[in-house]
């Protein structure tokens, strides 16, 4: 059974999403792993290392949707799977090749049972859905934070294809969050700021408690629409699916629609004013108390104990 | 210009929702529902157009039970003109949902076809992207911010690196977000308004498509539950767990 997996990148790099794609992609078959970007060559030196992958292939384009559909309508014959992570280029373009195939896509898959029985959440997370796809091809998304990464070590061919194809839509600019924080939807350790926090400089309190213990910074909706914290920081239905080890959560109070982006976390820190708030009740950790006196104590008291990644 | 709008009825997004015992699904009887979060900022979009001059026409299109006619009603409260009820009491998959709307949008022929990006029941995120390809239109998805320029369109998106502008030719598919706009609450004139407003109900067999489905849903379960962990009294004990936790994190 032949896969072919869609590489997730971002500024000329191998976004660590993909390798999680990858590893959890290679239980089905083989796997080809395409990298469609206008200068492909240092992506793909990364993609070929990855393990669990049989060749590389790179394709001159954009990851806008209708120009990739397509590209992928003609090289989805080859094979029985077609993959990608549940990110937002994998959202825009896997429905629009369903449909372009006469195919029912299963998408945000959490665990794959076996070839063609796969979960996937429902009602922000609330319900897991178990689905079986007889259809002769099958087209997935998987959410990345659910699997473990592929090792490296590897050293695939690569192999460029012609096909390049005009969009309809153009990109015309991108603004990208400018931080030296780890990778939300992949970190091992994430910590989220809520709407608590009161504004954008008052969030620089999260953001250096991240800094302290390595990890990447989340957000709550309430947070993002106030400006305290930019969209691609927001953890949710929503917003970014995240699975770390450990999950601080600071003045946020645990809506259904947050949880639904935080039901992967092994360990779950709550700090909030409000004993009764469901994150709290649902925390593995709690800490009753003014965010604002306890997380200047925390950092200094992780000094204290020389806590430092 | 003329805008369609896409919505969906589904179980209010503030219930907590039940799963049944026996698997076969989620408790929806007796349970509040309303139109979809994410269609009302769609719908609110169209209304925002039309007010700015870009919409002479906006039109509802829903697919589901009779009972459905509420949330069309609730966008023509909003200020759409008229509403489509395809009638079916099947849940449909989204593949045979996008088929519908394609027919809609032929019969139609809209400039601006608007859904929300995902419905908040089974979170697929799927019918404006298959609509797209079945109506051969450029896509614009996650959409925070829509302006018209000339003869096409410029959208802002929400993606994973931050925010991405696409500019496409009309017409168009875009799918809202939220942070595209904040829905109006429609006053009670508009809501006694809507009343008289055109609203046709068509049986789904009307539109010759095959409905079948192409997965089995084998069960639908309850989420792992979490264990109910405890309180601290202090940041040195807060600390001291976080510290030990990070250590055995750098043990692995
Ligand atoms: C369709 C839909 C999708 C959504 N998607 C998402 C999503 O993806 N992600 C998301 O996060 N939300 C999402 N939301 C929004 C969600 O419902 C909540 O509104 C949001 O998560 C609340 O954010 P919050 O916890 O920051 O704010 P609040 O709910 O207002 O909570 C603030 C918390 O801070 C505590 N607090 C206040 N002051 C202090 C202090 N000094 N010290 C410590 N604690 C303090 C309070 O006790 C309270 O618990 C969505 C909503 C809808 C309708």
């Amino acid at each position: 059974m032949s896969v072919l997996v869609l590489a997730d990148h971002d500024l000329g790099v191998l976004s660590p999403a993909t390798a999680r794609i990858v590893s959890a992609a290679s239980t089905l078959g083989p796997v080809d792993l395409l990298v469609v970007a206008d200068d492909a060559a240092a992506i793909a030196q990364s993609a070929a290392s990855l393990s669990g992958v049989d060749k590389v292939l790179t394709l001159k384009g954009y990851l806008v949707a209708d120009s990739l559909a397509t590209q992928l309508s003609t090289l989805a014959v080859r094979y029985h799977y077609v993959v990608a992570s549940a990110g937002s280029v994998g959202k825009d373009v896997v429905p629009r090749l369903a449909a372009t195939l006469d195919l029912m896509p299963v998408t945000d898959v959490v665990k794959i049972l076996g070839p063609t029985s796969f979960e996937r959440p429902i009602y922000a997370g609330n319900a897991v859905q178990t689905v079986t796809d007889t259809q002769d091809k099958h087209l997935l998304t998987l959410r990345a934070s659910a699997f473990r990464p592929a090792a490296g070590g590897n050293a695939a061919p690569i192999e460029a294809l012609d096909g390049s194809v005009q969009a309809v839509a153009r990109l015309l600019s991108s603004d990208r969050t400018e931080s030296d924080t780890a990778d939300l939807a992949t970190a091992q350790i994430v910590v989220g700021g809520g709407i608590a926090l009161g504004s954008a400089e008052n969030f620089q309190l999260v953001e250096n408690l991240a800094k302290k213990l390595g990890a990447a910074v989340g957000a709550t909706r309430a947070a993002v629409d106030a400006g305290y914290a930019p969209n691609d920081w927001q953890v949710g239905q929503t917003g970014k699916i995240i699975a770390p080890d450990l999950y601080i959560a600071i003045g946020i109070s645990g809506a259904l629609q947050h949880l639904a982006g935080i039901q992967g976390a092994k360990k779950i820190v709550a700090i909030n004013t409000d004993p009764e708030a469901p994150l709290v009740k649902l925390a593995d950790i709690a800490l009753i108390g003014d965010l604002f006196e306890i997380i200047p104590q925390l950092t200094a008291e992780l000094d204290r104990l020389g806590v430092k990644r | 210009m003329k805008i369609l709008v896409a919505i969906k009825r589904v179980v209010d997004h503030n219930v907590r929702i039940r799963v049944r015992p026996d698997g076969t699904g989620v408790e929806t009887a007796g349970v509040r529902m309303s139109m979809n979060p994410f269609c009302k900022h769609a719908v609110e979009a169209a209304v925002q157009l039309s007010e700015a001059g870009h919409g002479d026409e906006i039109v509802i299109v829903s697919i589901g039970p009779k009972v459905a006619n509420d949330v069309i009603l609730t966008a023509l409260a909003m200020g759409a003109h008229r509403g489509i009820l395809i009638e079916t009491d099947a849940e449909l998959e989204t593949l045979a949902i996008a088929k519908l709307l394609a027919k809609v949008v032929e019969e139609e022929q809209p400039d601006i076809v608007l859904l929300g990006k995902q419905a908040v029941d089974d979170d697929s995120n799927h019918v404006g992207q298959m609509l797209a390809a079945l109506a051969d239109r450029p896509q614009a998805t996650f959409a925070s911010e829509i302006k018209v320029v000339g003869a096409g369109l410029e959208v802002s998106r929400e993606v994973d690196s931050g925010r991405q502008t696409l500019s496409l030719p009309m017409p168009a598919i875009v799918t809202a977000d939220l942070r595209l706009n904040t829905p109006r609450n429609a006053a009670l004139p508009m809501v006694m308004k809507a009343r008289s407003k055109p609203l046709a109900v068509r049986p789904v067999a009307e539109f010759g498509v095959d409905l079948a489905p192409r997965l089995t849903v084998e069960k639908i379960s309850p989420p792992a539950e979490r264990v109910a962990g405890k309180t601290v009294a202090s940041v040195t004990e807060l600390a001291a767990f976080i510290a030990d936790d990070v250590a055995q994190m750098e043990a692995l």
